[in-house]
């Protein structure tokens, strides 16, 4: 069960799209969200499809693994679908007992939940193409310049990395933490949904503590190694933007253009 | 010459709760020493090797008294970091002390915090994990190794900031026999190969026979001090503390209480199997 937790999911194949700046590969993404936004008509599409699907053809990631991340906001793209489909007002097509399905309606619905599609499918080709700690590294980069007005870069990417350092450690320690609960008597899984979640208490608490514990232990070993923030920090892995980057960069602003200039003209 | 370690009269108080008891952790300590010198500390749990050791590294602060790492004193504040570069600290737990997703990121944690130039960083963490017998494992993530692999990252970590000195708070408390052996042997050559010098607090007696000088400690004091050969001989005054002698040791002390003639220091079965052999 536990296993099957997969956060900053990483998919490596060493295509040219892993290897790029990550700065790049987020500033990339978030012009590609904004385009997503741009976009008002169908023929818009074309050009956000044709981007994404050289993007995940040039990254070797499997197309079948990236749908698959669609899986569980399938009820979300479907609730949005529903609400669209059933609530826009319009000309009517048929109805449905109490609902009615307009065209505008119809219309919204299928180019709503394309939108919400190509969003998660984009924004996850960055998490597969890039490991966590570049993710962290690019992060940080990116938001350096924003330290004047108080955002904590370097904290946040620290905290992340953190994170990410005791996922597998806290994982490994809450399936101890229940087999031994579960030798003691407790039962996860049977009983009803309020009798379960109580029953995650004796499990919860322990590990809350521990955490607590090794937060502390954890705090003192990086004093001892001279760790006093971000100040005159320097790191072992630089990050370089080369000319393929830049590329790849006019080719996400071209996209954007070429989507406003279509939101203009038709 | 000057002293790696000077520990000058050093007691610490602290409160046990929070209705202001005050516990005496370490009463009136002095220790010193010396370049290139390996120090084991054995004790007791609470008896507090743990609390001397986070002063020699400026984590804790002496309430009265002075501790002074290569000339430096743990009270300036600005000389903290200068004396955490030098004196490097490996904590037992290894899962808690590593900081980084990828071995040689977390290696390379310490220097980078020092400020050390990139390409320089490099050339360090390699030679780090190459001292501890660890480069193959430079990619991968420490959730994959096993304690004692984890617990030669850490200290590679400590390496890699170039120390004059490393203290190692109870560091293979948490292992089993073979990683034990594996950090061991790597604290030993460490000490003889780049000349660092080794304080290693332990529970284990076999740890402490190679040791230059031992310090035996019991309720924040300094009980027993001298050679392994020293301390270990006074096997009667180590058992009334509730403590361990090597098993040969110990052996040897039954043997004598039997009337066997044994000298009072043997320490490793090689002597044992020389003096036996010998007994007429």
């Amino acid at each position: 069960m536990l296993k099957d937790i997969t956060i900053g999911q990483h998919y490596p194949t060493g295509s040219a799209i892993h290897k790029m700046d990550p700065r790049i590969k987020i500033i990339i993404t978030f012009l590609y969200i904004v385009s997503l936004f741009v976009v008002n008509n169908f023929v818009g599409y074309i050009y956000v499809i044709a981007f994404l699907l050289s993007a995940i053809l040039i990254s070797k990631v499997p197309i079948t693994y990236i749908l698959k991340g669609l899986k569980p906001l399938m009820i979300l793209i479907g609730i949005t679908f529903m609400i669209n489909i059933f609530m826009t007002a319009g000309e009517v097509i048929f109805r449905l007992g109490p609902f009615t399905v307009t065209e505008e309606g119809l219309y919204q619905a299928i180019f709503m939940a394309l939108r919400l599609i190509f969003l998660v499918m984009g924004t996850s080709l960055l998490t597969l193409t890039t490991s966590p700690i570049a993710l962290t590294d690019g992060i940080e980069h990116i938001l350096n310049p924003f330290k004047r007005i108080g955002v904590p870069a370097h904290e946040l990417a620290m905290m992340m990395t953190i994170a990410l350092r005791f996922i597998p450690t806290l994982l490994e320690e809450t399936d101890k933490i229940m087999k031994a609960q579960i030798a003691r008597g407790a039962d996860f899984e049977s009983g009803n949904l309020i009798s379960r979640a109580k029953g995650l208490v004796p499990l919860l608490v322990p590990l809350f503590i521990s955490s607590f514990r090794r937060a502390d232990e954890l705090a003192m070993a990086m004093e001892a190694r001279c760790y006093r923030g971000g100040e005159n920090r320097t790191r072992m892995k630089e990050l370089k933007t080369q000319g393929k980057d830049y590329f790849a960069l006019s080719i996400g602003t071209l996209l954007i253009a070429a989507l406003i200039v279509n939101r203009i003209w038709f | 010459m000057e002293k790696m370690i000077k520990v000058q009269g050093v007691t610490f108080l602290y409160e046990s709760n929070d209705q202001g008891d005050v516990v005496k952790a370490l009463k009136d300590i002095n220790i010193n020493v010396e370049k290139g010198e390996f120090v084991t500390i054995i004790g007791h749990n609470g008896s507090g090797k743990s609390t001397l050791a986070k002063h020699i590294n400026a984590l804790l602060k002496p309430s009265e008294g002075d501790v002074w790492v290569k000339g430096m004193n743990t009270k300036e504040d600005e000389e903290t970091w200068n004396i955490r570069q030098t004196a490097g600290m490996v904590f037992q737990n290894p899962d808690n002390q590593i900081v980084a997703t990828i071995v040689e990121e977390d290696v390379a944690f310490g220097p980078e915090n020092l400020g050390v130039p990139s390409a320089e960083i490099r050339v360090r963490v390699e030679e780090a994990l190459k001292t501890v017998g660890m480069l193959e494992f430079r990619d991968k993530g420490p959730h994959l190794l096993s304690g004692g692999q984890k617990q030669r990252i850490a200290i590679a970590g400590v390496i890699a900031m170039k120390p004059d000195c490393i203290v190692l708070d109870e560091p293979t408390a948490m292992l089993d026999p073979s990683g034990r052996k594996d950090v061991i042997d790597t604290i030993k050559k460490l000490n003889r190969e780049e000349n660092i010098t080794v304080v290693n607090i332990t529970h284990f007696m076999e740890e402490a026979v190679t040791a230059d000088r031992v310090i035996v400690m019991e309720d924040g004091d300094i009980v027993l001090e001298g050679s392994p050969r020293e301390v270990f001989s006074q096997v009667a005054k180590l058992k009334a503390l509730g403590l361990d002698v090597p098993q040969v040791t110990d052996l040897a002390f039954e043997l004598r209480k039997e009337g066997i003639q044994l000298p009072e220091d043997i320490l490793t079965v090689d002597e044992m199997v020389m003096q036996l052999c010998q007994l007429k």
